[in-house]
């Protein structure tokens, strides 16, 4: 008698709005500023929590519904991988090292997004805030095991994988990742959206999931391109988390808005500096390429995140400061970053190589402007050492910027042959940058950014040597004990991709096949 | 005038719903590339749950495009029955 009958089944935008209103509540026992004491102290003024809208409103029903379907899916074919020997029918061996570069830099980064959107999500008075945060935390999780499972058959065959949380915290480069995302979740909860929501979701997360993935399916990697989407459909809830985090902020209050360009300029330039890494995977890693990075980057960077900003406009909102700079980086970056990996895999645990001619023709085709001028006269250069025999290797430390940490290698805007450094005093100490706006961002911020962990230094101080190594004994090899440190096996995951154990080995087993086959036919 | 976009993974689920948007979507194209098809619109794109059901001859949950969808861009506008992406610029 008391069971109510629906006449009719809530349309979405009720169900969205049955979900994520009635969990609030007003506290009385104590006041709401001490239940969420950090979610006004950025600066940024919320006048009504209730204009907070989720667009793709799913409910946890439908969330956990549809993720539940997407998990069956991707373990269908990470499974069907594993049990066909997937790994064998990939490109080459060489393919391997971006997916390296890939467990090593990228996955650890799931799982520090998993442990700031479910703090962030806590910081929040707002419901349907925190149901979006909340729902992210468990996808990032999600993401940060789907890759481990997908990579660790990999694990199994090729080397550079089997330390990689242990490098993430200690290898150099890898500080690179580490500290972008320390300095995001050290941060205000409406500064953390700005920066991973926004910033990385929305403007750049394209840029690394979608072409490289296309990438992995074009390079005959089913796992890889699996997981890649898989993740990628999460990505598209993420993105819209940022936009509508934004132009709620610019929406509550005008005097958000110059708070929030600010976050913008910070967070688009840090995001870009990382995604270094990604244009270098592209251009270089993937023996069969789709897109070029400069293209990835006129497409989903210049083209699509044009379009947002002109959109932001109308809130007062322009174009991210980097912007210019970054839009001139693309003929440059991935050749640079590739050229000092290169001189430094000595301490790095995944290979590099020379490009092939036809790969070179590839590059100087992709980049008309810039490879045959500035960048094919080194590699070629490289080959004809590496085949006398002087394959060379920098036993010195890179000198880091202390906002990105990515070694010195970046160009003055509009010279791309002169290396660019910038340095600000700071309580009579002197830090060093590799461009304007990682430089502005420490200067804004110094009393944050001093406290970079900055792998070269930290070396030089003696704090990456295993527990009892002695530096004064006779024949101390500083480098070694480093890599001891590290647990990087030296010789094997290191060093040119010509003549590594990677290298025999696949080639080994593709013979066996070949081999078996020849044989075949002789019978 | 900005393109919006959205893109799927290339699969048996996602070519009717494909073929619902370059149907109702007449300046909208497809463009595939490996384990991908994005397709570009310019100023905004709409899904009709009425013509994908129409594709496959059963019904269809305008939520399902969770499932199969990479990326897109604009804003969303989403009810039961469709789902658009916009600037509003």
């Amino acid at each position: 008698m008391d069971t109510r009958v629906l006449t009719k089944k809530l349309g979405l935008k009720e169900r969205y709005s049955a979900m994520t209103r009635g969990l609030g509540w007003q506290t009385s026992y104590q006041p709401m500023d001490k239940v969420f004491p950090y979610d006004t102290y950025e600066g940024i003024r919320i006048h009504d929590w209730d204009k907070w809208e989720d667009p793709f409103r799913l409910t946890m029903e439908a969330y956990w519904k549809y993720q539940g379907e997407k998990e069956r899916k991707l373990y269908a074919v990470i499974d069907a991988f594993a049990q066909n020997n997937g790994q064998l029918g990939v490109s080459d061996a060489r393919y391997v090292n971006a997916l390296k570069l890939f467990i090593q830099g990228v996955t650890p980064l799931e799982y520090y997004a998993h442990r700031g959107f479910a703090h962030t999500g806590r910081a929040f008075r707002g419901e349907g805030a925190r149901v979006a945060c909340q729902m992210q935390s468990i996808d990032e999780l999600r993401h940060y095991q789907t890759e481990t499972h997908a990579i660790s058959h990999y694990n199994k065959y090729f080397n550079g994988m089997h330390k990689s949380n242990h490098w993430f915290d200690r290898v150099w480069y890898l500080s690179v990742p580490k500290s972008f995302f320390e300095d995001a979740v050290s941060a205000g909860p409406f500064e953390f959206l700005t920066s991973v929501s926004f910033s990385f979701e929305y403007v750049l997360t394209n840029l690394l999931f979608v072409p490289f993935m296309s990438g992995a399916a074009h390079n005959g990697d089913m796992s890889t391109v699996t997981f890649g989407f898989s993740a990628q459909s999460d990505e598209s809830r993420h993105m819209t988390l940022g936009i509508e985090c934004i132009k709620f902020m610019l929406e509550q209050e005008p005097a958000n808005v110059p708070i929030v360009q600010r976050w913008i300029d910070k967070w688009f330039w840090r995001g870009y500096r990382l995604l270094t890494l990604v244009a270098m995977m592209q251009d270089y890693m993937l023996p069969k390429r789709v897109m070029s990075w400069k293209e990835a980057w006129e497409m989903y960077a210049e083209s699509n995140g044009g379009a947002l900003f002109k959109d932001l406009a109308r809130y007062g909102i322009r174009e991210p400061l980097g912007w210019k700079d970054a839009c001139e980086g693309k003929d440059h970056i991935s050749h640079q970053a590739w050229n000092t990996f290169y001189n430094f895999n000595a301490a790095a645990p995944f290979h590099t190589w020379v490009p092939s001619d036809a790969e070179m023709a590839w590059l100087s085709a992709k980049y008309p402007d810039s490879f045959d001028q500035y960048h094919r006269p080194r590699l070629e250069y490289f080959r004809a050492q590496q085949q006398a025999g002087n394959r060379y290797y920098s036993k010195t430390l890179p000198m880091l910027c202390t906002t990105c940490q990515i070694p010195m290698l970046f160009t003055e805007p509009g010279d791309p042959t002169k290396i660019c450094y910038r340095e600000s005093d700071w309580r009579g100490n002197k830090y060093h940058f590799c461009s304007d706006h990682c430089k502005g961002i420490f200067d804004h911020e110094p009393e944050k950014y001093v406290q970079s962990w900055l792998p070269p230094q930290q070396i030089y101080q003696g704090h990456c040597f295993k527990p009892g190594v002695d530096p004064t004994k006779e024949g101390f090899d500083p480098l070694l004990a480093v890599f001891d440190y590290y647990e990087m096996n030296v010789g094997r995951d290191n060093f040119d991709f010509e003549g590594s154990e990677d290298q025999k080995n696949f080639t080994a087993w593709r013979g066996e096949a070949s081999a078996n086959a020849t044989q075949g036919d002789k019978a | 005038m900005s393109n919006v976009f959205i893109a799927f993974q290339s699969n048996e689920e996602s070519y009717p719903i494909v073929e619902a948007i370059l149907a109702d979507n007449p300046r909208a194209s497809a463009v595939h590339s490996p384990g991908l098809v994005k397709i570009d619109a310019p100023d905004s794109l709409t899904i009709k749950r009425e013509t994908i059901e129409a594709q496959t001859g059963r019904p269809f949950d305008l939520q399902r495009l969770h499932i199969n969808l990479v990326t897109l861009s604009g804003h969303i506008d989403e009810d039961d029955d469709q789902f658009t992406l916009s600037w509003k610029h």
